[in-house]
């Protein structure tokens, strides 16, 4: 395993630290909550503690039409075989004392989508963790080293040059999550990709006042609070193609607006740290997995702004996929030739905040 | 905010825009003759630079089009260009 940083240090350490499988479609569903499924055997597995907490995650209504895709989002998943509860206004109020809930609240809370098996887990520890696992099955992963050029013989990849030397094998796997375009120019070819900044920030640590995931996709903002006691915030996409890890102010703006619409107490919180990732956005929301038009590469990327939630799925699927140079029934539907057939999963709804 | 400038209303906030895709990413003539690989590559394809890009974007108080050169890592903005000719 060939990591350009160190282990951990991309987008594995920026994200909100949020799991869940709360999506539309049967395809979603299927990926999202394998993954789902992997993180609550993980710390066992991996003999690590993830620190995984399945706290539920309320999503909000505010409208009465919010409220009726509430219900269709729902019974999708019923449908597909996961967790979902339509939550009313006093449900909310059950797990959310602290939301506002006065006369004239900008955000009224008409109900939502609770997905009592969502939850957070520590990020880092996932990475720590998998490596440790990886490590004591003779996985030697080597830090600082950056892929720079692909050997491609007979039309097929058959090594990469990195800044530490050439490694020759007859597969290899990409997962660069917000540098995928780079690395395809590389090996000649483009993806339907658009890269963006994506931000977050946290506040002071504060006691326990908030105990699920509460996200709102009329104000652009999604909560929870840390085992340490800070408001981990995130929202929408910056909509200006970025590679700098910075974010812009509007965007922010949005976030924490509508976070003290929701929540007046918060007004009195101060911010500690804000900063932002590289997500890779994919047209339809969704993955790619598959082998990419160069043979002997295969693609674990596009994962856009949920990544996190589904690296055990995202590492097995790839696992299958380049061991048996077949796809596993649950990554096929996600391969690349999916844009030339036409048949999108258009997740733009169940990625949570628009995108 | 950033400031990104319109050819046609000059300097504006950067909430006014929206980004319109790559420049020279012409649409496919010739209907049935466009093969189904050629126009997913229209529609979905992207160059994603990292620095140096050439884009075209939305000014969306005026409606026009026009194109954009602008850095991706240091979001350097020159200012948009009319689209014209073969642009």
């Amino acid at each position: 395993m060939i990591e350009k940083g160190w282990l951990g240090g991309g987008n594995t350490g920026r994200n909100t630290t949020v799991v869940r499988s709360n999506y539309f479609f049967p395809e979603s569903v299927r990926l999202y909550d394998m993954a789902l499924r992997l993180y609550e055997g993980l710390s066992a597995e991996l003999n690590y503690n993830i620190m995984l907490s399945q706290r539920g995650m309320i999503s909000l209504a505010h409208t009465p039409a919010e409220m009726e895709m509430s219900a269709r989002v729902v019974n999708a998943m019923q449908i597909n075989g996961t967790d979902a509860e339509l939550f009313s206004t006093e449900d909310v109020r059950r797990v959310l004392p602290i939301y506002n809930f006065g006369p004239k609240a900008r955000y009224p809370a008409l109900g939502g989508v609770w997905q009592g098996r969502s939850g957070t887990a520590r990020h880092d520890a996932v990475a720590w963790g998998y490596a440790r696992a990886a490590s004591a099955l003779g996985v030697d992963i080597i830090q600082q080293c950056e892929v720079q050029d692909f050997v491609v013989e007979g039309g097929r990849c058959r090594g990469v040059i990195t800044s530490r030397g050439t490694i020759r094998a007859d597969r290899f796997g990409m997962a660069v999550a917000g540098h995928s375009s780079q690395l395809a120019e590389k090996a000649g070819f483009r993806l339907p990709i658009t890269s963006y900044a994506l931000q977050a920030c946290v506040s002071e640590p504060v006691k326990p006042v908030l105990d699920t995931i509460v996200l709102s996709p009329g104000a652009g903002t999604y909560a929870s609070q840390s085992d340490k006691g800070e408001m981990v915030v995130g929202g929408g996409l910056d909509r200006i193609p970025s590679y700098g890890q910075r974010g812009n102010l509007p965007v922010l703006e949005t976030v924490v607006s509508g976070l003290v619409e929701m929540f007046p107490s918060f007004r009195q919180l101060k911010l500690m740290r804000q900063w932002a990732g590289i997500v890779d956005v994919v047209p339809d929301s969704s993955p790619i997995i598959g082998e990419s038009p160069l043979p002997g590469l295969y693609l674990n990327c596009g994962w856009g702004t949920g990544g996190f939630k589904s690296i055990p799925a995202g590492g097995v699927l790839l696992a299958h996929l380049m061991a048996t140079g077949q796809h596993h029934d649950i990554s096929r539907p996600f391969d690349l030739d999916r844009f030339a057939r036409g048949r999108l999963i258009d997740e733009a709804a169940g990625s949570g905040i628009a995108h | 905010m950033q400031i990104f400038s319109c050819p046609f209303c000059g300097p504006r906030p950067e909430c006014e825009f929206h980004f319109g895709g790559d420049l020279g990413n012409h649409r496919p003539e010739g209907f049935a003759a466009v093969s189904a690989t050629e126009w997913s590559n229209y529609l979905y394809f992207r160059n994603n630079p990292k620095g140096a890009a050439d884009e075209v974007w939305m000014h969306l108080t005026c409606g026009e089009m026009f194109a954009m050169a602008r850095d991706t890592v240091t979001m350097a903005a020159e200012p948009g260009r009319r689209l014209g000719g073969g642009a």
